[in-house]
């Protein structure tokens, strides 16, 4: 019988199985940043372990708040910093280094096919695009994590989804997730890894494979994963041309990784994207998702592009196409935060930054912030967003404000009309 | 270990998320204690008040299925945590939160729809409490002068969990 990509993963990081049906894995890589770690090294230290495992093999950084906004902010990335310099955690990323951590610790060649991946945020699946485990564990499984390079998982079943079809005009990954999540549920892959196949998975770049299996999550899902090909060893060559003799070398080794043809699945999923339109959410849960033409009209405040969604330059691009020559309507203002300095530096080597500004975007730092309502973007009570963040959840930017979920082409044509718009008019 | 038991919070929904149980905007605090006041501030019910003496009394929650979805907070764990409630009874659980519970040595306990909606039948009593065993996997309701007992399992390695009062002290002496 074959394996799926995880139970592959799964037996080769196998430490022990201290009871049944709970397996400790040895982990590759554990992430952390100044939200979930700094109560952990805090407990650490007071339970006097304030040890690291492997310091080459935890990456840190300040992302959620950052620069800080005030005392309480400050204090976490202080805490963050002093433990990154007290155990010579080299990739520390501190304030113009630092970026939304899951579009930052990828581009820095960090996670590889095969990898364990843990960080204390949920959307730490979205390093399964590179053919990895990658889950979010909350601060006490973070500090194991961190003292002894181990995680216990229930092994979990593997959902495939069988994704096929050429994507429509201004139909992007963010509207395949969401589709998928309105079609099976925010449950509907509890307990599960999330397997993409197919030829339109295939055909997807590397940032579009992690804004799928970013929003894994939603679905309740444990990891997304996308199977390692040619177009991982492309994005990974720079950091692994010392490694391999040629490109195809390393595209043989990391298939290794990929599912077996006789894997046994939970439950397979057609996934046709043929007549896939652009999609949107509407309520308050990531599975109530209607077509944009369904929702075009409805009012909005602001426009927000960014996050470890739709932060990367394949998003600024796409959004920067369409509002090329136009500017916000003058009932919205719109935000733009670039996921990392490097997009940041390159959307303005190519004039992405230019288009944003002259429509009339407010464009900020690499952060976090405004997603989840912490910093940055905060909406006041009533007020509705046109976002390409991943949770729509009653108050997440704020307290009585209300959250569209969409692709960054969808927010960039509602941004001009200033009300939900349906992208392809202006493609 | 820690203790299991009291007054029932009762929340009629699915799919209670971490937001709503502790907001963001509070995920700045450094310790436990100063998130006690903030206790499911953006959970919208009809009757419910995260203020009221239902949820200062409530030593345990129940509640329908996918509770604790969302963020990996274990903030939400430790809101209740402080605020004495250290069970939550569910049709099915998130996977972070289920083990975040277990992590901190509090159970998040699993039943089927219809004991749960037997459970809810209770939730009118004002006199409602639940006692928990969790060596023995079984909770009984009283309230109302009525009285019913449920049957529960949790993996061995999550009693084991409860049992040491939690993951940490376990694994460094372990691995």
């Amino acid at each position: 019988m074959g394996k799926t990509t995880s139970e592959k993963i799964f037996d080769a990081h196998l430490v022990n199985e201290p009871f049944p049906g709970t397996k400790v894995l040895r982990l590759d890589a554990v992430l952390c940043h100044e939200i979930t770690t700094p109560i952990a090294i805090d407990d650490l230290i007071r339970r006097g372990k304030d040890r690291v495992f492997d310091p080459t093999k935890i990456k840190a950084v300040i992302d959620h708040v950052t620069p800080s906004k005030d005392t309480k902010t400050a204090t976490q990335a202080k805490i963050l910093r002093d433990w990154a310099r007290r155990h010579e955690i080299k990739d520390f990323f501190d304030i113009g280094a630092n970026g939304v951590c899951h579009a930052l610790f990828p581009e820095r060649g960090f996670i590889r096919p095969g990898y364990t991946v843990i960080m204390g945020d949920s959307h730490t699946c979205t390093h399964g695009a590179f053919g990895a485990f990658a889950a979010g564990i909350g601060t006490t499984d973070l500090e194991v994590g961190i003292l002894k390079g181990v995680c216990a998982f229930r092994q979990p079943k593997t959902i495939k989804f069988n994704v096929t079809g050429s994507l429509p005009k201004g139909v992007y990954a963010k509207d395949v997730i969401l589709h998928i999540i309105g079609k099976i549920g925010v449950n509907g892959a509890t307990d599960r890894v999330m397997e993409f196949h197919g030829s339109t998975i295939d055909d997807m770049t590397m940032e579009s494979r992690m804004t799928l299996c970013n929003m894994a999550i939603e679905a309740g899902g444990t990891s997304g994963i996308c199977q390692p090909d040619m177009t991982t060893v492309d994005y990974l060559w720079p950091f692994i041309n010392g490694d391999f003799a040629s490109k195809e070398a390393a595209l043989a080794d990391y298939s290794q990784w990929r599912a077996d043809a006789d894997a046994e699945y939970d439950q397979t999923i057609e996934i046709d994207v043929a007549a896939l339109q652009p999609t949107i959410t509407f309520g308050y849960k990531p599975d109530q998702v209607k077509t944009v033409s369904e929702m075009a009209g409805t009012p909005l405040d602001q426009i927000y592009i960014g996050s470890c969604t739709n932060g990367r330059i394949e998003d600024l691009r796409i959004a920067a196409r369409i509002l090329k020559g136009h500017k916000l309507a003058p009932n919205v203002r719109g935000i733009l935060s670039p996921a990392t300095p490097k997009i940041q530096q390159q959307a303005m080597h190519e004039g992405l930054i230019e288009i944003f500004m002259e429509a009339g975007f407010c464009v900020t730092n690499p952060t976090c912030g405004a997603c989840l309502g912490m910093s940055n973007g905060v909406l006041a009570e009533g007020e509705v967003c046109a976002s390409t963040t991943n949770r729509n959840f009653m108050g997440r930017m704020g307290k009585g404000g209300m959250v569209h979920l969409m692709s960054p082409a969808t927010a960039a044509a509602s941004a001009i009309e200033g009300m939900i718009a349906d992208p392809r008019k202006y493609l | 270990m820690k203790t299991f038991g009291g007054p029932v919070l009762f929340l009629d929904r699915s799919d209670i998320n971490t937001d709503e149980i502790i907001p963001a905007k509070y995920l700045t605090e450094i310790t436990k204690e100063d998130l006690r006041p903030y206790i499911l501030e953006d959970l919208k019910l009809p009757g419910f008040d995260p203020n009221g003496p239902k949820t200062k009394n409530a030593r345990v929650i129940v509640s329908r299925a996918n509770f604790g979805c969302g963020s990996s907070r274990e903030h939400a764990p430790w809101v209740f945590e402080v605020n004495g409630i250290t069970v939550v009874i569910a049709e099915s659980f998130a996977r972070i939160f289920r083990q975040n519970m277990f992590n901190c040595g509090m159970a998040a306990i699993e039943l089927p729809k219809a004991d749960i909606d037997q459970i809810f039948s209770y939730a009118d009593a004002v006199d409602t409490t639940m006692n928990v065993d969790i060596k023995a996997g079984t909770l009984t309701m009283s309230g109302g002068g009525k009285q019913s007992t449920f049957h529960f399992e949790t993996s061995p390695f999550d009693k084991a969990l409860v049992l040491a009062g939690g993951w940490v002290d376990y694994a460094d002496q372990k691995y």
